[in-house]
């Protein structure tokens, strides 16, 4: 397939456009890497966070592009993958449909399949996994059914790649001949409807690229989009009631009161009988599948959950523990580069933007790149072995008692770590609301970039042995809040019909390694690309807010004393003070001294106030922001002694509670919020989020504050 | 007629009727769970929360107040 020298002729070659659809885990995606190695190009379906990947090939003179359309069971409205699947094959220009179809599960996959049909595009059949087929026993007639069906059928496996070129070549053969119309009949009453409507469409010469039979049909489902076509034709007066009489009589038929459950069944009937003309199952012993034998094991009423936490903790440990060591090379690679690279440039400012504000940022971006990797190589074995949805069915009755679902649990989780993978592992969530949901709540849990700042403040206020149950009740607490937030968030912002659990729960199977490094390795590079971008932007925002207005009196006035410091501790010491003048009366000072009267009835004087500001950025920033303005430098970090003593000195345990609560529960910080709103699919969430976490935050450290101060 | 969420591990069943709306019976029907489906149950999560039945070939998994919503009978 791959010979090098087969190339097409990019002047005269001939262009065929395939959508690639498919229920889930029918093996599409190894379809489409066994018929190419290169050129695989993905991206996303505009507007939704949906992977769109499409393959370029050449063969014979023809250049393919194959679209692969995310696995959808059937066409209804309602998961995203579904619309964007039914949107684009609807509404796209593409030449040919492979259906690819799973062989051990015939009767399934035509479900899908037979609702194609009703589409008057070009179909080819692709029937994958008949490797699986053979070893159960499961014979199919590929020649029967294409015949039975008026549509090609071709038998495939991805996995031995047997029938490949005979699936080019039967889609090069489709393509170049004239359509034929697919063979799909209902039963008798629903023809007899069907005929009168094609009858009528006929009578008034409406006009249409669809065929009358396929028209008639979505009229007979209830197809909004043919609805809305011929609401507006005149033809509507005559046809409406027909449509009314001919739901009616249907439904009588099937003894419902729903025309869709009607055709389901219809389809249902259909399809029964492609599967028993076509299809011939050996007589096999009932094995004990391995799935059910793994299954009886991991999904143990019992042993299920602690199997299940062992997992989850050995990925965490490695996603962290092994995840740290690149880690630190790359903050000594990115501290090494920005002091070479300053060290070239002559200017103060220039030098300042460059190191401290860009190389800093892009090197903040970068820095959580080895975490993430690590954990969304975990996630993708996880998926694609079909242990995911045992997670699910292990965990969603506890969940769902909060709002949540059973798979919310990873991505909650992972925030304890950092919010941004959190945020991106989200996506294992189907549907759209219980995302959005697990989203919000995601930066309840306290990421570790928080850590220092609770350390700080346990440590100045408690003893070294509170200090530690201190810590975990500020954990406990936040996930807590969460939960109850989401409870909270379910009946009021995102009340509504529930949407439905019901998941399949797929074969286990043995992940294709090029297959998770593919989509792990397109994850990190949107991650770097998207987020990378905008967190480098930001960062050299709040660089530039903190270093400037420059003061040169002040900065003379400094230096000055500098110079005639007696020792090297006074040189510090005023070395320090001219970083704290300086920030005081920085863009960020002043705001900072500007907002100081909204934190006051939490307790927080301008400091505090300035490094809760400085915390938007990153959560880091609050210590040694905090350790500047306190005049003792920006190096140090929470076990500082010095830095210790000034915070308990100066600020009041009440509002030092007052200042966990924010810190636990305010805004993740700027690099996570965007990945946020990249995930939540609109600038409108991160505002929604923005008031959400800045309203129960300062609501429940006003709470805090006035009752510390009460008790204490 | 019962109740898909009262049946025991190891039942095998019909379906007879789907009380759900919309969405949700929309759904189970993109799963073959209507009229005439024979399921059996396999497993269930602590506390019942959660179900497991075959259709099929598939294994799918329900909450319990999902199945409360399906009328089944036993198979002869």
């Amino acid at each position: 397939m791959n010979n090098p020298e087969i190339k097409a002729c990019p002047v005269i070659a001939k262009h065929i456009k395939v959508a690639l659809v498919g229920q889930p885990n029918v093996g599409k995606s190894m379809l489409i890497n066994s018929v190419s190695n290169a050129h695989l190009h993905v991206g996303n379906f505009s507007g939704v966070t949906v992977d769109k990947t499409e393959v370029l090939f050449d063969y014979k003179d023809y250049n393919f592009t194959v679209v692969d359309l995310p696995g959808t069971y059937a066409f209804t409205d309602y998961t995203i993958e579904e619309r964007v699947t039914k949107d684009y094959l609807c509404a796209e220009e593409y030449d040919i449909i492979i259906n690819v179809v799973d062989s051990t599960n015939l009767t399934k996959n035509l479900q899908l399949t037979s609702e194609l049909l009703t589409m008057s595009k070009k179909i080819v059949i692709a029937l994958n996994m008949s490797d699986e087929a053979d070893k159960e026993g499961i014979s199919v007639n590929a020649k029967y059914m294409s015949k039975l069906l008026g549509v090609s059928c071709v038998k495939v496996s991805a996995v031995t790649k047997l029938g490949i070129e005979e699936l080019i070549n039967t889609v090069i053969k489709v393509y170049e001949r004239p359509k034929l119309a697919p063979k799909l009949i209902f039963s008798e009453p629903v023809e007899e409807e069907i005929a009168r409507i094609v009858w009528y469409l006929d009578k008034h010469k409406y006009e249409s690229i669809n065929s009358y039979r396929n028209i008639a049909i979505n009229l007979l489902k209830s197809n909004k989009k043919t609805y809305e076509k011929l609401h507006d034709n005149p033809i509507w007066i005559e046809l409406q009631p027909i449509l009314i009489e001919a739901s009616r009589h249907i439904e009588l038929h099937h003894d419902s009161d729903d025309i869709k459950e009607a055709f389901a069944e219809e389809y249902a009937s259909f399809n029964r009988g492609i599967v028993t003309e076509v299809v011939k199952q050996k007589k096999q012993e009932v094995k004990i599948t391995a799935t059910e034998k793994i299954d009886a094991v991991l999904i143990h009423p019992i042993a299920g959950i602690p199997i299940f936490l062992f997992f989850m903790w050995s990925l965490f440990q490695l996603t962290f523990e092994v995840g740290a060591i690149p880690m630190e090379y790359i903050d000594m690679f990115f501290g090494w580069f920005g002091d070479t690279i300053g060290a070239t440039i002559a200017n103060d400012d220039i030098r300042s933007l460059i190191v401290d504000g860009i190389i800093a940022g892009v090197g903040a971006v970068v820095l959580f790149v080895p975490n993430i990797i690590i954990l969304f190589i975990g996630i993708a074995l996880l998926e694609s072995t079909g242990y995911m949805s045992r997670v699910a069915f292990l965990l969603d009755g506890f969940f769902h008692k909060f709002g949540l679902h059973g798979q919310s649990f990873i991505p909650l989780v992972t925030g304890f770590g950092c919010s941004i993978p959190a945020y991106m592992s989200a996506r294992i969530l189907k549907n759209d609301r219980d995302r959005l949901l697990t989203l919000f709540i995601i930066g309840f849990m306290s990421c570790g970039a928080r850590l220092p700042v609770y350390v700080l403040f346990a440590g100045a206020f408690f003893g070294p042995e509170m200090a530690g149950n201190v810590l975990f009740i500020i954990y406990i607490s936040g996930a807590m809040i969460g939960v109850i937030a989401a409870k909270v968030l379910k009946m009021t912002a995102f009340k509504g019909v529930e949407e439905p659990f019901v998941m399949e729960m797929p074969k286990y199977r043995l992940p294709s390694a090029k297959l998770i490094w593919h989509t792990v390795l397109t994850k990190t590079m949107m991650y770097l690309k998207k987020a990378g971008t905008f967190i480098a932007g930001a960062s050299m925002l709040i660089w530039f807010l903190s270093n400037y207005p420059h003061n040169a009196i002040l900065e003379e006035q400094y230096n000055a004393k500098i110079e005639n410091a007696q020792n090297n501790s006074e040189k510090v010491t005023l070395t320090n003070e001219r970083a704290s003048a300086l920030l005081e009366q920085s863009y960020l000072g002043t705001i900072g001294k500007f907002s100081e009267p909204i934190f006051t009835p939490l307790g927080f004087d301008w400091k505090m106030s300035v490094a809760l500001q400085a915390g938007l950025a990153a959560k880091e920033v609050v210590v040694s922001t905090l350790g500047v303005l306190y005049s003792l430098g920006s190096d140090v970090d929470e076990e500082n002694n010095s830095l210790v003593n000034a915070i308990s000195k100066n600020i009041s345990l009440p509002s030092a509670i007052a200042f966990i609560v924010v810190i636990m529960v305010y805004l993740p910080c700027l690099a996570a919020s965007v990945v946020f709103t990249r995930e939540a699919g609109g600038i409108k969430y991160f505002f929604y989020l923005l008031g959400f976490t800045s309203i129960v935050a300062y609501s429940l450290a006003f709470i805090a504050y006035n009752l510390a101060k009460i008790l204490i | 007629m019962k109740k898909l969420i009262e049946c025991e591990i190891g039942e095998v069943v019909q379906v007879v009727k789907l009380n759900a709306k919309d969405e949700l019976k929309q759904r189970l029907i993109s799963f073959g769970i209507m009229k005439q489906a024979q399921v059996e149950i396999l497993e269930l999560a602590p506390r019942k929360k959660t179900i497991e039945i075959k259709i099929g070939k598939m294994r799918l998994a329900l909450r319990a107040q999902e199945a409360e919503l399906i009328e089944v009978r036993d198979c002869e």
